[in-house]
């Protein structure tokens, strides 16, 4: 047993309850810590990378109790891919953050390690419970960070936030409630074949409580009628957290992957098919609102909120097809959508700072300083935004559009992302245009700070290398793709005995 | 007392989601603790209801399934630390917005 599989989780918590003890210690020093215990977060995400890249399932037994009894860690493929996402995106926020936001509030540095350790341990554990525990450790830091430097639009934004999550929590619970009564177990793996030996007469309350966790996962997601509080929250979020809470909505459709391709998944009638029949139609109204949003907001942060709830759409579209090429599509697109919208709620921020008036707002016109370096960036992330080439915007979408070609419903999803596609480009076009082009020169620009210039157009730039090393990411996550659908291999690994006595049984 | 215990939750989660339907925060906050006394009772029960019974197996011949109670454990920390949250923030919200609808405004007083 590798103990440093743990370390994702135990790193940044005790890196935050340090800070959150020596809070009086001096700030560089407490912002020092973040950054090694973020670094370190990026260096175990190449690891985990690298070791779950064999195709094995790397286990972690929590007190050496055997599977289906104590709690177990789980590093596949796709926990490999979303850890080490989630450490690049958190030192680059942490970055940012460095250039000043952080002091404008209470313990930042620590509630930001927090919400890496719930991130990570979503991400990392094989027990539904727990899964549970760790969503409820990254929300409650992300009810603090969403707070962070406070004011009155923030305060009504937290308090919708809040509410729909605690309500969200709830029926977590009782989906778990459910299940355990049903099943007695909480184990994802063992779960999977109780499911799938489930007697007849369980079945709809089974259905029932798969269909209640896709409401708490779609409320995490954004799924369409459950989104509404996402705009409001994420335009209303400082620029380092909300570009932080681009990969929250994606841990939704992490759990969605795990839940419904796993426990879900087994059986002749596989339970899931009822969640799978919702998705589609949802996810794709999700997109269509999303390109209508797009086109429709007021500010720049707003926009980009948008922009996560299209690519929610897209993913969760995707992804309803259940098909190996289609699976490392959206899982391309999925890194590729994180790391956008983070670089643009930054951008947002970056662009307002040198506005005269408005700051990220579209009603006003006033004259923009640097406008021809800002407006290059600008353009460069717009590009890679909506998907043109050279950028891996388009190495994704063409995956995703190639995928589902081959789907006898996949011509739905052809007009309805081609077309929200075509949205983003005029909002963005239009954004550009007003913004860079109509005002003319500032008279006396503000200063423009080196530090947070040089990382959105390093994090552009890391968009850009994706697509130069699309082959090798792309046939990663192909493999990827094939280990989620063939979901025996995670329960033999999980739980050797309970197979090897079930094969011995059934012939 | 699986009557009762049926008839407890169902008037405890009614109550919770009438009152979280509600539009003043405080009347929200109490809907949210009403559901989550019904949802750690629900939890309590999916491990069976047994009367007389200690939580530890082999101590007796019939033991109540100790794992709901561990759970619920977990549950009512958690739901306690949440509802402490969700009472500063609405205070808070309270007095920043000058009124405690959940919006932030009251349509009705804007309109007069």
């Amino acid at each position: 047993m590798n103990h440093a599989l743990i370390l994702p989780i135990l790193l940044p918590l005790i890196t935050g309850a340090g800070q959150l003890l020596f809070y009086q210690a001096p700030f560089a020093l407490q912002r020092l810590l973040g950054f090694a215990s973020t670094f370190w977060l990026v260096l175990l995400g190449i690891w985990c990378l690298q070791i779950a890249g064999s195709g094995e399932h790397v286990l972690y037994h929590a007190g050496d109790w055997p599977a289906p009894f104590g709690i177990v860690l789980v590093l596949d493929r796709l926990s490999a891919i979303m850890l080490a996402l989630t450490a690049v995106l958190g030192f680059c926020c942490l970055l940012y953050a460095s250039s000043g936001s952080d002091k404008r509030g209470a313990h930042f540095h620590a509630l930001f390690q927090f919400q890496l350790a719930g991130l990570n341990g979503a991400f990392l554990t094989g027990d539904l419970f727990n899964l549970f525990v760790f969503f409820e450790i990254l929300l409650i830091a992300s009810y603090a960070l969403l707070l962070h430097g406070g004011g009155r639009a923030r305060s009504r934004a937290g308090l919708h936030y809040v509410i729909i999550n605690l309500a969200g929590s709830a029926l977590f619970l009782i989906a778990l409630g459910t299940l355990y009564g049903l099943t007695g177990t909480l184990n994802m793996a063992d779960l999977a074949l109780r499911v799938a030996d489930a007697p007849p007469g369980d079945a709809p309350l089974l259905a029932a409580a798969s269909l209640v966790l896709l409401v708490v996962f779609g409320i995490k997601a954004a799924i369409l009628p459950l989104l509404f509080w996402l705009p409001r929250a994420y335009s209303a979020a400082s620029a380092p957290v909300a570009a932080l809470f681009a990969i929250m909505t994606k841990v939704g459709i992490y759990a969605i992957l795990r839940v419904f391709l796993l426990v879900f998944a087994l059986g002749e009638t596989p339970v899931s098919e009822t969640a799978w029949g919702w998705l589609w139609p949802l996810a794709l109204l999700t997109l269509a609102l999303g390109g209508v949003g797009v086109l429709g907001s007021n500010s720049l942060r707003t926009l980009t909120a948008y922009l996560v709830i299209l690519s929610v759409g897209t993913l969760l579209a995707t992804i309803s097809f259940a098909t190996e090429a289609s699976l490392g599509a959206a899982l391309f697109y999925l890194i590729h959508s994180t790391g956008m919208t983070a670089v643009f709620f930054l951008l947002a921020d970056l662009l307002g700072q040198q506005r005269e008036e408005g700051y990220d707002r579209f009603s006003a016109t006033g004259p923009i300083g640097h406008r021809w370096l800002l407006g290059s960036l600008f353009f460069i992330a717009a590009i890679a935004m909506v998907g043109l080439p050279p950028f891996s915007g388009f190495v994704s979408k063409a995956w995703i559009l190639q995928a589902s070609a081959q789907e006898p419903q996949g011509f739905w999803l052809w007009g309805v992302l081609l077309a929200a596609a075509l949205l983003t480009l005029i909002a963005l076009s239009r954004t550009g245009s007003s913004w860079f082009w109509r005002p003319g020169e500032m008279a006396s620009p503000y200063p423009l700070e080196r530090g947070p210039l040089t990382l959105v157009s390093f994090m552009v730039g890391l968009n850009g290398l994706l697509a130069v090393f699309g082959e090798p990411v792309m046939g990663y996550l192909e493999l990827t793709a094939e280990q989620l659908l063939n979901p025996q291999a995670y329960i033999t690994a999980v739980l050797p005995e309970a197979t090897a006595a079930g094969q011995e049984i059934s012939p | 007392m699986e009557l009762l215990y049926a008839i407890t939750l169902g008037v405890l989660t009614t109550c919770g989601v009438y009152l979280l339907l509600r539009a003043r925060t405080f009347t929200v906050i109490l809907g949210l603790t009403l559901l989550s006394h019904a949802v750690n009772l629900y939890l309590f029960a999916s491990g069976r209801l047994v009367a007389g019974a200690p939580a530890i197996v082999g101590l007796t011949g019939r033991s109540a399934d100790p794992l709901p109670q561990a759970l619920v454990l977990t549950a009512i920390v958690i739901g306690f630390a949440m509802t402490a949250f969700v009472v500063v923030l609405a205070l808070k919200a309270a007095v920043e917005l000058r009124n405690d609808h959940v919006d932030g405004e009251n349509p009705d007083e804007d309109r007069a």
